[in-house]
């Protein structure tokens, strides 16, 4: 028996806005951001450098959508006010 | 607008490089990039004339390299357009990686490659070396071996290609100098015939394609599973071609009077104690050989090889098994294993055939005439093995004095 295919055309179409992003990255972190909101001044450093945009903009805060996020640490890294830690997974 | 040229059929005396472009013309690309190389650049050459005569209508498309022709026909594709490229030897190696672009992305391309020796030795040299390093690219390989099967197999190619349940590019091989630059007798059908063959693939369901504003993934796989499923669908839609080849080929006979026998010619090779299997312009002499070997009451028959990838395993079993011996000429070799490409994969058919002798003869190479005598001498060792006597298994016959 061969498994439900996961493509419905013979080449590799997908849908942009939908497939695409459905890939599971968030569980291929070991670590995630924690962002300490009084030390952060929402200055935006970290949701311009984070390489798949996954720090969301909450209107007076950024909150990493953890579905994505890799766990790499450029946003913790370029952060002026050192408000993101990166937290091993499990811990917290 | 169409030409008075093309309204009515037409028997011209056209090289098979003109014969090429003339299949590509009556088939209608919208879309077409080539760079020219020898021995293809006649391809070049005709296409640009037609478009300059209005006698095609497509987007011609001037390119810095082959790279990018590949790359541009293959993008045009996925945008749903007809497209045609042609190239040869350096050009196809340069153009490699968008190859296997093309097939992975299972647009359906159609290419012509006039065969010379691959980069490695400068060789400006017929051969057929560059399609055998196509080998796994995954894409449809045809071969032709007269300026006639040339254009015939070019119509074909797009019927072929574009079929929603095969999607695949497909190239048509010829050999360059002897078939490129070689004028012979050539029926041009008309254009409404072409269109007429043509048309059931606009019947189909309609491929998936790039519209500008509609964002979409293309050539993407999504991880691990997607991927082996991509190429689950190619191993499969390369099955579906052959039968699909063979009713193309029936069909093309019916509307055009001409047919080719499918994925392989099989010359009067019913009653045939031995064979000889070969594929391109090589086929012509053989067939002379096999002919005046009959008259001498030789058994022999020739297979002539159409369809090199898929590899018609079923055809080919059918057709050799019960044969006491086989030669099998290469105008082209298989580093590593010490023997030719198409004998390597005649001999993966023993299982279906039996144990029976088999015999490689490399030659043909850079140029090199594979003559009549030369043929006479394989055939009276493949006999010998045939007899029981011992025999080597690979022969550079043009090395042989």
């Amino acid at each position: 028996m061969l498994r439900p295919f996961q493509f419905k055309e013979e080449a590799g179409w997908s849908h942009a806005d939908r497939l695409l992003l459905c890939l599971d990255t968030g569980s291929w972190r070991t670590v995630h951001p924690v962002v300490d909101n009084d030390k952060c001044s929402y200055c935006g450093f970290c949701s311009l450098y984070c390489p798949v945009q996954c720090m969301a903009n909450r209107g007076d805060h950024f909150e990493p959508n953890l579905t994505y996020c890799k766990g790499c640490g450029i946003c913790a890294r370029e952060c002026p006010r050192k408000a993101i830690v990166m937290e091993k997974e499990g811990d917290s | 607008m169409v030409k008075k040229e093309e309204s009515m059929a037409a028997i011209k005396v056209i090289t098979g490089n003109s014969a090429a472009a003339y299949g590509a013309m009556l088939c209608r690309p919208e879309v077409v990039a080539m760079y020219p190389i020898t021995p293809q650049t006649e391809v070049v050459e005709e296409l640009s004339r037609f478009h300059a005569e209005g006698r095609l209508e497509a987007e011609m498309v001037e390119v810095e390299g082959e790279n990018s022709a590949m790359n541009i026909v293959t993008a045009a594709s996925a945008a749903g357009a007809r497209v045609f490229t042609a190239t040869s030897s350096y050009g196809l190696v340069f153009m490699y990686d968008a190859l296997l672009q093309t097939a992975g992305y299972r647009v359906p391309v159609v290419m012509v490659i006039a065969n010379r020796e691959t980069p490695g030795i400068t060789g400006v040299s017929a051969g057929q070396q560059d399609m055998i390093s196509t080998r796994d690219s995954g894409w449809i390989s045809l071969v032709a071996s007269n300026c006639q099967e040339i254009l015939d197999s070019v119509i074909m190619a797009y019927r072929l290609a574009e079929d929603s349940e095969v999607q695949l590019p497909v190239m048509v091989n010829y050999d360059g100098f002897y078939l490129s630059f070689l004028a012979e007798k050539v029926e041009i059908p008309s254009r409404e015939k072409v269109d007429a063959f043509l048309s059931p693939l606009k019947n189909q369901p309609p491929r998936p394609v790039l519209v500008p504003g509609k964002p979409a993934g293309f050539g993407t796989h999504g991880l691990l599973e997607g991927y082996i499923e991509l190429r689950y669908k190619h191993f499969a839609a390369l099955e579906r071609a052959k039968g699909k080849f063979e009713d193309i080929d029936r069909l093309f006979g019916k509307h055009f009077g001409r047919s080719y026998g499918g994925q392989v010619d099989a010359y009067r090779t019913d009653d045939a104690e031995i064979v000889l299997v070969a594929a391109g312009s090589v086929t012509g002499t053989a067939q002379r050989v096999v002919d005046l070997q009959r008259e001498k009451g030789v058994k022999i028959g020739l297979v002539r090889l159409r369809m090199f990838r898929p590899f018609p395993r079923e055809r080919l079993a059918q057709v050799l098994k019960g044969k006491k011996a086989i030669g099998v000429i290469d105008r082209s070799i298989c580093f590593g294993w010490n023997c030719g490409p198409i004998f390597m994969e005649i001999r993966a058919l023993t299982p279906e055939i039996g144990p029976i002798p088999m015999q490689s003869f490399i030659c043909g190479m850079a140029n090199m005439d594979v003559s009549t005598y030369q043929i006479d001498r394989m055939v009276e060792l493949v006999q010998s093995a045939s007899a029981g006597n011992e025999y080597q298994e690979v022969r550079w016959i043009s090395m042989e004095e």
